[in-house]
């Protein structure tokens, strides 16, 4: 393997750099603790409020098996938007920037 | 420190096997349970009404497979296999041929290949066995590996393609001084690949037995067998296509079944909904072998009870420190992680995380509809009465809604949910051997006691030798550990993977200060907390409980004797037991030497995991090192551009 030899310093003080790490940062630490805190909540829910997760809503289906199929919508959601997001604005981003340090 | 590294492999080994020696309930049960896993006095309780005594008198004793037709799908699986196998090893040449397919495995084959590499016959046969025995509380369980596996696709994905090789050591040595940090790393993947290696060896042992009659060493010597002829000769080309076909076959086998079951309800999920709580079976399941209850309390509708929590997860806490593992452990998982090296680029691992999301996703949302609908179609009665972890849910439904037992329908059925199940066990042994041989081949022996210096030929000569010890060495725990305690096995690993190696993955991408002192106290404590903290929990047997329980029960019928009543002959037996059970076990101590459990949790995480981060920043900080932070604008950059490492991918 042949690498070439990178000024990481002077990349990682690039403004492009700059700019993409941390729009990646927010987001990906963004959606995490949202996804993280729904999970969580639906521990607590079943562990100490189980009866507003037994509360009827459609039928016999009730608040607790809704939200739970909630947490797969939610991972769902945020694949999708990840995806979309990455290939429009990150790869952008981290394109143009090795074009203008090479 | 060649010397060091080996015997912590083998002490680690060994202190697996004595673990896994622990005697318990070894049910195939899925993932660390949250609680204990109740033994389900069925079939023995007096029938309290008509409808279970009926279900009780029409249980067989096991599932009764058309052999002919099981063994042609064993076979027709065995043989496209062996046919991929062939196949891959003409393309094994290098290393990074046989490590991670010379990258060259696309996202969409990945995102299959993850999907049957984390979908193991615990959750296959296990989840919605437990929803078919304790309702909505096995599909609580499902969401903690989904959750697992956006920590995945958000913060490690991408990093870690774009900053890896073959293995975690690759990773962490690349602003740190390599051989401690190989070491350290080397151990943590092999006790976590051990334990969830054993417990799938276990699991796979016994689930071939139930299905196929057979004696449980054979049915762990032919699986080993089949392991070590995918690993070595196909390497992880072969391996990545025997998980893409067993994704297939799983997700097939879901849809089908699910579709069949929506079918009887008329497609109509308020219908299927309601089939369950009017079901008098599980009405009457929920009421005398759960919640124990001889006589109906007033007020209480048995049959909702059922969809509603706290069933089988039974303390918020645990739950929670399971849930903490469960979300960061995925990403420590050293067969997980390699599967993002076998990708060209970080766009390819995005993609490949983005379809296992939504294909773990579809297959544990259709875990509700077989589980509810065992439940519904064969009665909990009948369920628990062949295995008492509901382990045989998903095959009697599949030989229900085939047509019955004794009709091709059926048979037919029946055997392809088999088949499925054992391609499942094939494909995710064979990804953890594969893991454990990398580490062991790669980081060990190619770099530590090689110094780096050893060519293709030797390197794919070593790693293909490994992975015949590792497999040979899973067949012999596999045997050695038949009545092991699976569960505590399982938690282990995750354990493990969040506390060990998360928090180091996570230092060395993120922080500039974070070297080689760090990585190893943060990977050595959070392995032994995790471990330690494993072997003093609930999850270790007590005598001492033991006797208490065998204790009350001999008292109990001793009382109903001394008031003039004949004991029947099941009950004598069950004083005679109970009296020699506590003789047994009064004096007795746990492995560690205690009466009770030190640590109150079966899941150690939410103590670990916080000691492994604590670990890894005061080693840290306790060693400064100039060099690694003046290396970090290089991990830094890489793991967020990609740049640098494009020529990974072309090997």
């Amino acid at each position: 393997m042949t690498e070439k030899a990178y000024d990481w310093a002077a990349i990682a003080g690039h403004p492009r750099f700059k700019e993409l790490h941390s729009k990646k940062v927010a987001f990906m630490y963004g959606w995490w603790a949202f996804s993280a805190g729904c999970y969580f909540l639906l521990l607590l829910g079943a562990g100490y409020t189980p009866g507003l997760f037994s509360i009827e809503v459609i039928g016999n289906i009730n608040v607790g098996y809704l939200f739970a199929l909630a947490q797969f919508v939610i991972s769902f959601f945020i694949a999708i938007h990840y995806g979309r997001v990455a290939d429009r604005d990150f790869d952008r981003l981290t394109k143009e920037l090795v074009e203008q340090i090479q | 420190m060649k010397r060091i590294v080996a015997s912590a492999i083998i002490a680690i080994s060994i202190g697996g096997a004595a673990l896994a020696a622990e005697p318990a309930g070894g049910t195939l049960n899925p993932q660390p349970a949250g609680a204990s896993v109740k033994v389900l006095p069925a079939p023995a309780q007096p029938a309290a009404s008509t409808a279970s005594a009926a279900a009780q008198s029409a249980a067989p004793a096991k599932v009764k497979t058309n052999k002919t037709i099981t063994l042609s799908m064993f076979a027709l699986i065995i043989l496209s296999t062996m046919g991929v196998v062939v196949w891959a090893a003409r393309k094994t040449r290098t290393a990074a041929d046989f490590y991670t397919a010379g990258g060259g495995i696309s996202g969409l084959q990945n995102g299959w290949a993850i999907t049957g590499d984390v979908v193991s016959a615990a959750s296959f046969l296990g989840m919605s066995g437990l929803i078919s025995l304790y309702g909505i509380d096995g599909f609580m369980y499902s969401t903690g590996p989904i959750l697992g596996f956006v920590t995945i696709l958000l913060i490690m994905a991408e990093p870690l393609r774009n900053c890896g090789k073959y293995t975690m050591g690759d990773i962490l040595c690349h602003r740190a001084s390599a051989k401690p940090v190989r070491a350290a790393a080397a151990i943590s993947t092999v006790a976590v690949s051990t334990f969830y290696l054993l417990a799938q060896m276990v699991g796979a042992g016994k689930l071939m037995q139930l299905l196929l009659d057979i004696p449980y060493k054979v049915a762990v010597i032919g699986v080993g067998s089949l392991l070590i002829v995918y690993v070595v000769f196909g390497g992880m080309k072969a391996t990545t296509w025997v998980q893409i076909i067993k994704a297939a076959l799983l997700l097939a086998a879901a849809v089908l079944l699910s579709l069949l079951v929506a079918l009887k309800a008329g497609v109509n999920p308020i219908r299927f909904f309601a089939d369950v709580v009017n079901n008098d079976f599980i009405q009457d399941h929920v009421r005398m072998a759960v919640l124990k209850h001889p006589v109906a309390e007033p007020g209480m509708d048995y049959g909702k009870r059922f969809l509603q929590p706290g069933l089988f997860l039974k303390n918020p806490l645990d739950q929670i420190s399971l849930g903490l593992a469960w979300v960061l452990g995925a990403a420590g998982l050293p067969h997980i992680m390699m599967r993002f090296f076998t990708v060209p680029n970080a766009k390819e691992a995005r993609k490949s995380i983005k379809i296992a999301v939504f294909l773990m996703g579809a297959f544990f949302i259709m875990t509700t509809f077989l589980g509810f609908g065992a439940a519904i179609h064969i009665t909990p009665q009948k369920i628990a009465a062949m295995d008492k972890g509901g382990n045989m849910a998903t095959l009697l439904l599949a030989q229900a809604m085939g047509g019955g037992e004794g009709t091709i329908g059926g048979d037919l059925f029946l055997a392809f949910v088999c088949a499925v199940a054992f391609a499942t066990i094939l494909a995710v042994v064979s990804g953890l051997v594969l893991a454990a041989s990398a580490a062991i081949a790669h980081d060990i022996y190619v770099n530590i006691i090689k110094d780096g210096k050893a060519d293709q030929r030797e390197q794919v000569r070593t790693a293909r030798i490994t992975s015949l010890v590792v497999g040979a060495a899973a067949i012999w725990m596999g045997i050695a550990a038949e009545k092991e305690n699976i569960v505590a096995l399982v938690a282990l690993a995750f354990a493990v993977a969040a506390s060990g190696n998360f928090p180091v993955i996570m230092l060395s991408l993120f922080w500039r200060r974070f070297n080689t002192a760090g990585i190893v106290s943060g990977i050595v404590v959070g392995t032994v907390a995790a471990i330690g903290l494993v072997l003093v929990s609930p999850n270790m047997t007590y005598p001492k409980k033991v006797a208490a329980d065998a204790r009350k029960v001999a008292d109990a019928l001793e009382k109903k004797k001394a008031s003039g009543v004949t004991l029947a002959v099941q009950e004598q037996k069950a004083l005679d037991k109970a009296t020699a059970d506590y003789r047994k076990n009064k004096d007795g101590k746990s492995m560690m030497g205690l009466d009770a459990p030190l640590f109150p949790l079966k899941n150690p995480g939410i103590v670990s995991i916080p000691l492994g981060f604590l670990a890894a920043v005061v080693g840290c900080l306790a060693f400064r090192d100039r060099r690694a932070e003046e290396m970090f604008d290089e991990i830094y950059v890489r793991q967020s551009t990609g740049i640098g490492i494009a020529k990974a991918a072309e090997h």
